[in-house]
């Protein structure tokens, strides 16, 4: 996540002391990673079979 | 003083029809919207009015809030053949370029703009089921709350606000799109892979918003080519001298509650705030169609926005920037224009959202659809070693905004939830209680045989023994529970109402 380490600091003209940091996540990492587990395993068994006719065949007619 | 930001949002919805070979998406779409009219007419829950339509007298969505539409642009049409249906619950069921569109009842706030969203998703629910029942074995009619096919072709989920007619429309533009270019860091339901012409998945994997790439222009009036950041349709469904209606185009639909509830309640404010003159700084980017690409391509939020005036700014920053305007605003001139509590409401979790998409976005997994979306994606090309381009993320992308319950991804990443399921159930059938569509809806629920057509802004009733009668609502802030509750409840009779309404003062 490289990504998220690079965010900047926050905007000059905010006034800091109206919000307060967010706490850490780091710490629960390992119950994090656990329930995305648990939940990547109950989408695999409702994911459409073959993705890959599944994607080809979803066509919509363009709306506004 | 802003007027009310009476709000509401109509949703364009997927639809696929599966197990047949001839497939039409305008033909699926009737089927789900008939049957649903069926059901709830046979069960007599929930209902539409039988046989009540959409009456097209008032529309003009021609008309250009600039004046005169400019050589070429395209102004839409209206598909008057079509099925199209109004609720009980003051909403609009119906067929629109080849998909089912629900828009929401007129509502005070950005809580009953989600409730009733909720609601609509429940009614779409319903009518595949209810399609179910008269589709041959094998096949079934499936809705999708999205707006891409992945391919190119989008569809809209559009929000629409009550604005004063005296505001300069050139203050709206500026600040709307400052507004709906950076909103899009909570407003995105995420996207994997990009449409827009000469880019591929390569280059963005993976996208905050589904539409941002569909926007060509800065301000005109098309919503299906070449669409603008700022529609200028001025068709205010309300007294024009007073109003107008800002019709809203750029944003997602969401699975997330609280990702409505912030894309309504924000933008209500800001309208607000643009409406009382408060705004200080104009954020006018130098390439305003390009911002809005760059902002929902950008996942770690931290690329600099060039500005017209040579300086640059994150999303972040710019929401920071309203954010703090808004807290003043409520200081200065209350919240009374956006729901009042609902409002403080709004900027409570605005200030939340924005505090954790800076400390870590991956914490509103639970509140942001990009983010949830985001890191299924993310998760499961790391279980199973997937390139970005793999069908089984364009699948998982797609069935996160399945509606089926037990098919829909969304359903089950654990959503903070801000309407309970009993509230969404009601607002299938009761309108809310203090906009006009209380009016409609009530009227509908009383007297749907005695009515022949209904709109935004007026009834037709047929009482038999005199001409079709017209009832006027041009005004969004009447017809509430105080302003008809007791007149409705003393009128047995469509007939009777309208004698009542006949009456000097009666309205």
């Amino acid at each position: 996540m490289a990504e998220r380490e690079q965010i900047k600091k926050p905007a000059p003209q905010r006034e800091e002391s109206e919000v307060e940091d967010a706490p850490a996540t780091s710490v629960q990492g390992e119950e994090l990673k656990a329930e995305l587990d648990e939940l990547l395993d109950e989408i695999d068994e409702v994911l459409e079979s073959n993705a890959e006719d599944f994607v080809k065949s979803y066509i919509q007619k363009g709306g506004q | 003083m802003a007027v009310p930001k009476i709000c509401g949002i109509e949703t364009e919805f997927g639809i696929a029809h599966t197990g047949t070979e001839d497939a039409n998406p305008i033909a699926a779409s009737s089927l789900l919207i008939n049957s649903y009219l069926s059901e709830v007419e046979r069960t007599g829950e929930g209902g539409p009015a039988a046989g009540v339509t959409w009456d097209f007298e008032d529309e003009m969505p021609g008309n250009d809030i600039r004046g005169i539409a400019p050589l070429g642009s395209l102004a839409p049409e209206i598909e008057t053949h079509l099925v199209n249906a109004v609720l009980t619950n003051g909403a609009r069921y119906y067929v629109d370029h080849a998909h089912p569109e629900l828009s929401t009842p007129e509502c005070s706030n950005a809580l009953d703009v989600t409730r009733f969203d909720k609601a609509g998703e429940l009614i779409l629910v319903r009518s595949m089921e209810a399609a179910a029942q008269v589709l041959p074995p094998g096949q079934e009619l499936v809705v999708y709350k999205n707006n891409s096919d992945g391919k190119g072709n989008s569809y809209g989920c559009h929000e629409n606000y009550l604005m004063a007619r005296s505001t300069p429309f050139f203050q709206i533009v500026v600040h709307a799109t400052s507004h709906l270019v950076t909103r899009q860091i909570f407003t995105g339901s995420g996207k994997v892979g990009s449409e827009a012409p000469g880019l591929t998945t390569a280059e963005v994997p993976f996208q905050i918003t589904q539409r941002a790439d569909f926007f060509e222009e800065e301000v005109g009036l098309e919503t299906t080519l070449k669409r603008p950041i700022i529609n200028t349709r001025d068709e205010p469904h309300a007294d024009a001298r007073h109003y107008r209606r800002l019709h809203v185009i750029t944003g997602d639909a969401n699975m997330s509650e609280v990702a409505t509830f912030l894309k309504v309640g924000t933008t209500a404010i800001v309208l607000a705030m643009v409406e009382d003159n408060v705004l200080p700084r104009e954020f006018r980017f130098r390439t305003p169609v390009q911002a809005m690409r760059q902002v929902s391509y950008d996942v770690s939020l931290n690329k600099p926005l060039e500005l017209a005036d040579g300086t640059s700014a994150t999303a972040l920053e710019i929401q920071w920037d309203l954010l703090d305007q808004a807290r003043k605003y409520a200081d200065s001139h209350g919240l009374d224009a956006v729901g009042g509590p609902v409002g403080e409401m709004v900027i409570d979790r605005w200030e939340q959202v924005l505090t954790s998409l800076e400390a870590d976005p991956m914490g509103l997994a639970n509140q942001l659809d990009w983010v949830a979306k985001y890191r299924l994606i993310q998760g499961m090309s790391q279980r199973h070693g997937l390139r970005p381009d793999d069908s089984r993320l364009a699948a998982l992308d797609i069935q996160y905004h399945d509606l089926r319950p037990e098919r829909s991804v969304a359903a089950r990443v654990g959503f903070e939830s801000l309407i309970s399921a009993d509230d969404a159930r009601s607002a299938i059938s009761d309108p809310p209680t203090d906009t006009r569509a209380y009016f409609r809806g009530q009227c509908l629920k009383r007297w749907a045989s005695s009515i022949v057509a209904a709109n935004w802004d007026s009834i037709v009733f047929d009482v038999g023994d005199e001409p079709l009668r017209r009832v006027p609502m041009m005004e969004p802030t009447r017809g509430t529970v105080d302003h008809v509750g007791q007149l409705l409840a003393d009128c047995d009779s469509a007939s009777e109402l309208l004698s009542r309404l006949r009456e000097p003062g009666s309205r």
